[in-house]
Parts: structure tokens; C-alpha cells; sequence
């Protein structure tokens, strides 16, 4: 870890040397960090959590927004359960920032281990993660109607639907899939969200319902084929992202018949019993990362829906997401204490 | 293939770069650093240094990164065979033959064996990515669930019955390693396991700290009962060795070859280095004809793990270029950068991002000769360490340990954990259980059961489906053949017997 406290600096002084730094404008924070902050990401390297972790990491340095340095760190045991109990133990530190995903909801309610996210200080939404329906290009479904017509027809257990995890929120889509087309599919758990879609493209699964980054690039060279967005609206972006077609060309499940909206949080938070000032001083940083081009690059990318939120916005978007996460569990069964 | 030669020389022209060339050299130098030091791998050194290649070119920045993995992977064998610490997961099956070497006074050779052996490895993997790409990462395609297991099998398969220990005794070694793998989360039904409600068990026992322990704390407590010294003192220092160790390594050109291949496949289905190494040097052992001294200090036991190992750490990079999916954790962490530098991995990166790729490529080149060259230069330096009195050298060995049991997940308990399976190791050696199997299941036996469990889902429990396709089928009848192969072999030999007589 020292050794990377030593770069970092000579990074800083390097980019200062430079005159790289793009000076903010002096907002009269009362707080800032005095040493180098852990950011620490419940998953694994490589997710869509971990690039986006490192992403800001990289962008805070490019851009100088922060005097001190920002260290991902992965604390994926048990689920991400072990990146929360870390944030949740760490009481009055506010050099510990937390990325999430819906496992801060999933996780607890699915393995019994004691946290909740109203046990952490909130700090930000930085974006929702969409999920899209995908099969495989040579497939004959173009449209999600006729896949899930073809599942119906062939029966139960017959069609494989692959996700990252289990009893998480790719699961949990394919089960609310299964209620809505009256459907059964055979869900098979795999680790992370790019082995779903290589999977998929070797067709040893028939679907998925990857993140629109885990996929895209298997799209575009055309092995995979997008049916619907799990979202009441169609995504934004107008701008082609195959040779035909562009996010804003993929219909919405409801279009298709399977009234099913999900977005999964890509959030922060800090630990307990945080300030305001220090809450404040990490929502004006994701502020100034949501400015820089590197950000809104990597938004288009991966297709996100860039909502910002924090303060008592934000709270209540949790409270929201809770008690849908809570009941969409119960209703599948994947409550570890009933 | 012009094509590919052409696209290649311009590759050349974009990494020989006076910059490049010395970031080329500096990424090396910290990546055997890096792989020296145990539980700080390739993947947290990469992560640790990503940021700073924001500010280069995208060609620049993977180069020096990669070199840094090079770097690793040549590392990763010099505390295996200087005082039997894997600092690396693929290291492991280096220590089998090296550390006996170093043990008797071999210590240049064996380490110039392996460096020469990794290279070797790297070199026939990168051919392989210039001119077969596209068609290899087809391959890997095929690769579900049912033929995962299947590769896991054959690892098991190819490992079994190669000790000297009676067979009782692998087992249970075996099983214990079984019983480690299985702590932790529950891909399959996304449940805690085995964690009796200590919360602080649930990243369950982590291979790398299971290593250091067995492998590093327990040879230093051997060593303190047997009079504090390193029976590797008397190790002589002269650069001639490498020369000489040049000579007798074309005599092994078979095991290397077959040991490129092994690894070569596992780099990119991607079954990763660690399999590939213990594959490896299983299979040499079968095939080779000194196989029975295998574990006492063979050169050959050194050069087919780390020719796997590292032919396998190189292909490992051809899926993330091509497909998008890393073929091990360096590589995931190589493909958040490609992204954060605006480039998008997957089958259009060779169409649209020639420059980087070939780049990439051509750095593949000249990285691994900056490597071997870095590393053979110090052969003398590094079997020098092992004159320094064990009373030196074992606090700092213990330091390092603790340091790299830390750095794995950034926790105190796992310093706990480690010098628990240094008793452990020490224990195992002194009632003559074998640690190798044991290691092995604790690698690979989340990964089987992921892979069997899944593949079971796929075919609602019809245990043929591991016979269904040709190639699943291929590689599960090859894992049955060498599983049964010396009882085979016995009865053959039997009913030749009386013909003889």
C-alpha cells in the first residue's frame, strides 16, 4: 500500500508540474480529506462496479479534484457482504467512500448477514444500470415476444437463462419474467457478467439479461442479438451503436408485452455517522466527475441512465428501491429469514 | 499471414519508441518485484498503477503494464525456488523441483531454467496470438460449463497418484483442500457455507494465504528444528551456470513443447496458468523417463510448470482482446483500463484499434526479451541471497509473508490464518502427508463445483451430459485414461508376463 501512497503523490506532483490542473472553483468547503481515502468496491476486479470504481479513480487524478488520493479497493467476499461490514465497522472515519450495486439490498436479505444500508451515511446516485434482454445473433427471435413465446412453448426447464450470481438481481429479473409471460426457465449462476455473454455467444445459454456494458461489445460485432430494455422508457442514446441499430432502437419489455422496469443503483456511501460538511465535500466531488468528459464517455458507453441524486432525494430513492427489492425477494423465495 | 506480418513490423515501428522502450524496461524491473513479493500479485500491481498511465498514450500505457505481468510471471519463480514460497499462484508446481535444487547447491541452474522456460513458453504463445487469433478465440467459445469441469477433471486427473505418499494419505490431503474451497459464498445457491456465523469467514480461505503458510512459514519452522541454516548455503555463484544450463535444456525439447501446448489451451479457455502449471507438470512426470525422480531435483520438473505457466499467462491475453472476457484476474484488470482509455476490448478492437493491438503485440515481443534478459542477468545475484545466514534472511522471509498475507485482502485475520497453515505445513511434513494435493483442491475445487454444479442445472441432473459433445466427451476420456493409466498398465503388463517367461 505504501508504495502506492508514494506513486500516487509523484503522480499529483508530476500532473502540477505540468500546470495540468484544472482549478474548481473555491465553494468554501469546511471539510476535506487529510489523508488518502478507501474506496472500497463489494465485488470483484473487472465488474461493472470495479470499472466504474476505477474509472473515478482515474479521472479524480487526470483532473486534480481531490488533494488527497482515492484507493479502490476490492472487498467482494461473501457477495459484497464483506465491503459493507468493513464501511459499517469503520464509525466515524470519513476517509472510506463505498460504490454499490443492488447487492446492498440483495445480499442482506438473501444470506442473512447483519447489514442495511440505512446503517451507512448516503452520499450520491451516480447513475442507474439498465439491464437488457440479449440472445444469440443466429437465433431465429427478433423480437422478445417470439422468444418467450418459443420458451412457453417448448415447457418448463427447457430454455437456459444465464446470470451473474445467484438470488441477485439478474435472478431476480429472470424470476419477475417468468411470473409476467408465465413462463420457466433454467437459471444457471455465473460468476461474473462477461462470462455470461461469452456464454451466451457460444450458445451454451439461450439468454441473458447482462448489463448493457457486459454485452456491448459481442453486439456490436454482431453474435448478439438485444430484444428488450427492462425500463418503462426506451434508453436515450440516438447514436449508432451496431451498424443498425442504436440503444434508443432497443423496445422497452413493456412495448413487448412484459410490463417489467428494473434499474440497478450505482451509488455511494460512507460510513456511519458522517457530517454533513463531509458528505457534502464527496457529493461536490462526484459533482465535478459527472463534468469531465472521461465520465460522460463511459455513460454513452455502457448505455446508463445518468440520474444524479443526493441529500433527502436520495434516501427516499432507497427507501423505494428497499421495499421493492424486499417484495420481489419474498414473492420468489429468496428470503434467508422469512 | 503477409497480412499479418505486415501489420505486425508496423506494430514494431509503434512499440520501439525510445519512451516505450524505457517504460518497456521499467514495467518489467517492478513487475519481478512485484511477483516476488508473495500475496502482491499481477492483478494488484496493475491496479495499483493503472491510474498513473491516464496521462500516457493508450499504447504506451498497456505496454508498460503488460510488461509489468511479464515481469510478474518471471518473478512469481524465485522465491519457489530460493525458499519455497510461491509468490505466485502459478508458481507453485515450480517449487516441487526447484527448491529441492536449490537445496543442493542447484540453485543458478534451476532458476536459469526457469526464466529460460517462462520465456520459451511466452515466445510460442505470442506466435500463436499473431497468427491464429481470430481462430483461437473461436475455440474458446466452445468452452461451457460441462467442458470446464471436464479441463478440472483432467487437472485432477493428470495430478493424482503422482506422489510417493501412500494413497490414503493424497486423499485426504485432498479432501481437506475440498473442505477450505468450499468456505465462503455459494455461487450456485448464493448462500453462506460453512462459516458457523463468523462473518469474517465468508471470503473464505484465499489460495494465496493458504500458500505462503503451507509452503513459506512451514519450510522456515522446519528449518529452525533442524539448526537454523539454509542447506542451499553452500550454493555456488558463477555467471557460467546459465551458459551451462543453456546446454542441457534442448535435451527437453519435448516436455517444452507439449508444456506450450498445455498451457497455450488453458490460456485461452480460460482455465488460467495455475491449472496449466500443476497440468503440466503432472503430465511431464507420466510422460518423462526420469518421471520416478520427479520432487528431488529434476531440471525437467522446473521446466514444464513454468513453460505452461507461462504460455498460459500470455494467451490469457488473446480472449480479452478478442472476445472481451479476461482469461485471468491481471487480464480483468488490464480490460477496465482499456476501457477507461476510450478503447472498447472485443472482436472489433483488431479492426478498429490496429495500432494498439499490434503495438500490444509487438511489446508481447520485446517485452519478454527485456524480461529474460533483466532476469538471467541476475541469476548470480538472486542465488546469492541464499548465502546470507538464516537468521537474517528468516525475519525478513517472515515480514514478506505477513506483508503478502495482508495485501490479499487488506485484513489482519488472514495473518492469523497464515501462520495456522504454516503450523499446518509444518505438521504435514512431519507425519510425511503430501501438500501438493491439497493446495490443488483449495485452487481449483470451488471452480469444479461452479463448473459441475452448473452443468448438472444445464442437463436437470443427467450426468451424460459430460459425454454429449465430442470434445467435453474427448477430454473426459483422456482424464479417465490417465486416471486408471498405472492400473492399466500393471494388468498389461501381467499378461505379457507369461509370454516372457
Amino acid at each position: 500500500m505504501r508504495i502506492q501512497h508514494a506513486l500516487s503523490y509523484g503522480a499529483m506532483a508530476l500532473l502540477g508540474a505540468f500546470g495540468l490542473s484544472i482549478t474548481a472553483p473555491a465553494t468554501a468547503a469546511a471539510w476535506e480529506p487529510t489523508k488518502p481515502v478507501e474506496f472500497v468496491i463489494p465485488a470483484g476486479t473487472g465488474g461493472g462496479a470495479d470499472q466504474m470504481a476505477r474509472l473515478i479513480q482515474g479521472v479524480v487524478v487526470k483532473h486534480n479534484l481531490m488533494k488527497q488520493s482515492l484507493i479502490p479497493i476490492n472487498k467482494s467476499g461473501g457477495a459484497g457482504a464483506e465491503g459493507f461490514l468493513d464501511v459499517k465497522g469503520a464509525k466515524g472515519e470519513p476517509h472510506k467512500i463505498i460504490i454499490t450495486l443492488s447487492n446492498t439490498f440483495t445480499t442482506p436479505l438473501a444470506t442473512g448477514v447483519p447489514f442495511n444500508w440505512k446503517e451507512l451515511t448516503p452520499v450520491a446516485m451516480l447513475a442507474l444500470d439498465q439491464f437488457v434482454l440479449w440472445v444469440n445473433a443466429e437465433s431465429p427471435y427478433k423480437t422478445a415476444k417470439e422468444y418467450l413465446d418459443a420458451v412457453k412453448k417448448a415447457g418448463p426447464n427447457k430454455f437456459k437463462m444465464g446470470g451473474t450470481g445467484s438470488k441477485q438481481e439478474d435472478q431476480i429479473i429472470t424470476v419477475a419474467i417468468e411470473k409476467a409471460a408465465g413462463v420457466k426457465f433454467t437459471y444457471i449462476p455465473f460468476k461474473g457478467g462477461g462470462d455470461v455473454a461469452t456464454q451466451l455467444v457460444g450458445k451454451h445459454i439461450d439468454s441473458s439479461v447482462n448489463n448493457p456494458i457486459e454485452a456491448v461489445a459481442q453486439w456490436r460485432a454482431g453474435s448478439l442479438r438485444a430484444l428488450c430494455v427492462f425500463d418503462d422508457t426506451r434508453m436515450p442514446y440516438k447514436e449508432k451503436v451496431t451498424t443498425t441499430m442504436s440503444w434508443n432502437d432497443i423496445p422497452t419489455c413493456k412495448e413487448a408485452g412484459v410490463p417489467i422496469d428494473y434499474v440497478m443503483l450505482r451509488g455511494i456511501f460512507t460510513t456511519p455517522g458522517a457530517t454533513k460538511e463531509q458528505v457534502d465535500f464527496y457529493v461536490n466531488l462526484f459533482r465535478k466527475v459527472r463534468e469531465t468528459p472521461e465520465w460522460k464517455d463511459f455513460m454513452e458507453k455502457g448505455a446508463f441512465n445518468q440520474s444524479f441524486m443526493a441529500g433527502p432525494d436520495y434516501v427516499k430513492w432507497l427507501g423505494n428501491a428497499e421495499t421493492l427489492h424486499y417484495g420481489l425477494m419474498k414473492e420468489a423465495g429468496f428470503l434467508a429469514k422469512p | 499471414m503477409f497480412e499479418d506480418l505486415n501489420a505486425l513490423f508496423h506494430g514494431f515501428s509503434v512499440a520501439l519508441t525510445p519512451l516505450n522502450l524505457l517504460l518497456m524496461f521499467v514495467g518489467v524491473t517492478l513487475g519481478v518485484i512485484i511477483g516476488v513479493l508473495p500475496g502482491l500479485g499481477g492483478a494488484n500491481g496493475i491496479a495499483i498503477l493503472l491510474p498513473l498511465t491516464f496521462t500516457m498514450p493508450p499504447t504506451s500505457a498497456i505496454i508498460m503494464l503488460s510488461c509489468i505481468y511479464w515481469g510478474a510471471l518471471f518473478g512469481g519463480a524465485i522465491t519457489s525456488i530460493l525458499f519455497n514460497i510461491p509468490g505466485e499462484p502459478w508458481s507453485v508446481a515450480t517449487t516441487f523441483d526447484g527448491y529441492p535444487m536449490a537445496q543442493a547447491g542447484r540453485a543458478g541452474e534451476a532458476l536459469t531454467g526457469a526464466f529460460t522456460s517462462s520465456f520459451i513458453g511466452a515466445f510460442f504463445a505470442v506466435v500463436m496470438i499473431t497468427f491464429l487469433a481470430p481462430l483461437v478465440a473461436r475455440f474458446a467459445l466452445q468452452f461451457g460449463p460441462p467442458e470446464f469441469f471436464a479441463v478440472y477433471f483432467l487437472t485432477f486427473c493428470s495430478f493424482i497418484g503422482m506422489g510417493k505418499e501412500p494413497p490414503f494419505k493424497i486423499m485426504a490431503a485432498m479432501m481437506l483442500g475440498f473442505a477450505l474451497a468450499a468456505v465462503g459464498i455459494d455461487t450456485v445457491t448464493g448462500q453462506l457455507r460453512l462459516i458457523f456465523g463468523w462473518y469474517e469467514l465468508m471470503r473464505g480461505f484465499d489460495f494465496l494465504i493458504a500458500v505462503i503458510g503451507l509452503f513459506g512459514i512451514g519450510e522456515i519452522l522446519l528449518s529452525m528444528e533442524e539448526g537454523l541454516t539454509f542447506s542451499g548455503k553452500s550454493a555456488k555463484i558463477d555467471p557460467k551456470i546459465v551458459i551451462q544450463t543453456w546446454k542441457k535444456l534442448p535435451q527437453y525439447w519435448v516436455t517444452s513443447l507439449r508444456s506450450c501446448l498445455i498451457g497455450c489451451w488453458l490460456g485461452i479457455t480460460p482455465g488460467g496458468a495455475t491449472p496449466a502449471s500443476f497440468m503440466s507438470y503432472g503430465v511431464a512426470k507420466r510422460m518423462s523417463k526420469d518421471g520416478a525422480k520427479f520432487g528431488t531435483g529434476q531440471l525437467e520438473g522446473v521446466v514444464a510448470p513454468e513453460t505452461a505457466a507461462h504460455a498460459a499467462g500470455t494467451s490469457a491475453l488473446l480472449p480479452m482482446l478478442a472476445l472481451g472476457i479476461p482469461g485471468s484476474p491481471t487480464a480483468a484488470v488490464l480490460l477496465g483500463g482499456l476501457l477507461i482509455w476510450g478503447l472498447q476490448p472485443g472482436p472489433l478492437l483488431f479492426i478498429e484499434q490496429k495500432d494498439f493491438v499490434w503495438g500490444l503485440i509487438a511489446s508481447m515481443y520485446l517485452g519478454n526479451i527485456a524480461g529474460l534478459i533483466i532476469v538471467i542477468t541476475c541469476v548470480p545475484l538472486f542465488a546469492a541471497i541464499l548465502r546470507i545466514p538464516f537468521s537474517i534472511i528468516a525475519p525478513v522471509i517472515i515480514v514478506i509473508c505477513a506483508i503478502g498475507a495482508y495485501t490479499v485482502h487488506n485484513a489482519m485475520l488472514d495473518i492469523w490464518f497464515m501462520l495456522l497453515f504454516g503450523v499446518l505445513g509444518y505438521v504435514f511434513k512431519k507425519l510425511a502427508y503430501p501438500l501438493a494435493p491439497l493446495v490443488l483442491a483449495l485452487v481449483l475445487g470451488d471452480r469444479a463445483e461452479d463448473a459441475f454444479r452448473q452443468s448438472m442445472l444445464m442437463s436437470q441432473g443427467d450426468v451424460r451430459i459430460f459425454f454429449s459433445k465430442g470434445l467435453v466427451g474427448g477430454i473426459m476420456g483422456l482424464s479417465l485414461l490417465l486416471l486408471f493409466w498405472p492400473v492399466m498398465a500393471k494388468t498389461l503388463a501381467r499378461m505379457r508376463s507369461p509370454k516372457a517367461a
